[in-house]
């Protein structure tokens, strides 16, 4: 990223940022800021909420109305919001723990409103923050504090669940394919309705050291190696595709209400009766 | 040179050392990255490591 764009989006002295070395949390950071940028929109006109973890720290660095909020609710806390002041662009910075663990219930409702609000899930496939307790997403068969001996339980498929809970914009991308990162990012914050983004995150400290991923570069290397953008993955064979993972718009409709102009519509009947 | 360095927020991560297609740079003893000794005319202005340093340390200035 470019140093302007830090300049002018970072809170002055903040940097260098917490995360550890090689944490790909900070290209996802860095990500937002630039999708925002393009937008065009005045820093006063942008909130960013999230939840607790070491993704939820990304807020704090940040210079737009923002707010660090309770492990899983940034979502209903951003929804007040976006219901309040519908014309603000809510942004919500998630981990998959906070998003898919204590957070879940919060994600699936948020998804079934189609409230339009852009949620970006740092996805580094462990609870970063605590020390390596796996999390919902985290790979099945992959080592965790809370799993010596590997985890046995399946992984969510972040945008399928968030597809089939109502959410009308997801996506995916990594922190290796950080230009799609970006065109995904803004994509979602320019759809009308839930838009969720699973960026893919690398925990070196506390995934990567566990499960003798290497340094953070070769992290970010099993990325490109495991991300395959969506056309390429529609003509590949299910045995092609496993342990692989779809990059890119995964899914976009515009058929169901978006829930602040819905509540317009409840205001104007309640109204109308009086 | 067309790269810029903020060494104080550098912290070795070594991503940038991995992807530069040229290998113009390295990391030092210090645990910082840098320009290879020989490599200073070697960079193609490829804006990778800029585009993936997570602690915005790195980048490549546009020539006047
Ligand atoms: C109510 C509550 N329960 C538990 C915690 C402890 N806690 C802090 S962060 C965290 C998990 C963070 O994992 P994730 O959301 O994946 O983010 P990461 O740190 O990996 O970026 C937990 C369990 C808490 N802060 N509050
Ligand atoms: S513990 Fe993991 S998620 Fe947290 S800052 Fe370190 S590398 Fe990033
Ligand atoms: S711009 Fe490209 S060639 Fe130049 S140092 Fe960065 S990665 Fe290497």
């Amino acid at each position: 990223m470019k140093e302007e764009l830090v300049e002018k989006y970072f809170r002055p002295g903040r940097l260098p940022h917490l995360w550890c070395p090689g944490c790909g949390h900070g290209i996802i950071t860095g990500a937002i800021v630039q999708a925002i940028d393009q937008e065009g929109w005045s820093k006063d006109d942008v909130a960013i909420i999230s939840g607790i973890g070491c993704s939820s720290r990304a807020s704090g660095y940040l210079d737009f109305n923002t707010a660090n909020t309770l492990h899983g609710r940034a979502l209903p806390i951003a929804s007040g919001l976006k219901m309040a002041n519908p014309k603000l662009h809510v942004i919500v910075v998630s981990g998959d723990g906070d998003c898919t663990a204590i957070g879940g219930n919060h994600l699936i409702h948020a998804a079934r409103r189609n409230i339009d609000l852009t949620l970006v899930v740092f996805n580094n496939s462990i609870y970063g923050m605590t020390g390596g307790q796996y999390s919902p997403m985290t790979p099945v068969g992959s080592k965790a504090t809370t799993a010596p001996y590997m985890t046995i339980e399946e992984d969510f498929d972040l945008p399928s669940l968030a597809q089939a809970a109502g959410a009308t914009y997801t996506a995916r991308a990594t922190t290796y394919h950080t230009q799609l990162l970006i065109d995904v990012i803004k994509k979602g914050m320019e759809h009308k309705g839930f838009s969720l983004i699973e960026a893919v995150s690398a925990c070196p400290t506390n995934f990567g050291r566990q499960n003798k991923m290497g340094a953070p570069a070769l992290m970010m290397d099993w990325q490109r190696q495991h991300g395959v953008p969506l056309a390429a993955w529609n003509k590949m064979t299910e045995e092609q595709r496993a342990g692989k993972f779809p990059i890119g718009v995964l899914s976009e409709r515009t058929d169901r209400k978006e829930y602040t102009e819905a509540y317009d519509e409840v205001i104007a009947r309640a109204q109308a009766a009086l | 040179m067309s790269l810029k360095l903020i060494t104080k927020r550098c912290k070795g991560c070594g991503i940038c050392t991995f992807f530069c297609p040229k290998k113009v740079l390295v990391i030092t003893e210090l645990n910082k990255a840098a320009i290879a000794e020989g490599k200073e005319n070697d960079c193609i202005k490829c804006g990778q490591c800029e585009m993936r340093c997570p602690d915005y340390a790195i980048f490549v200035e546009k020539e006047a």
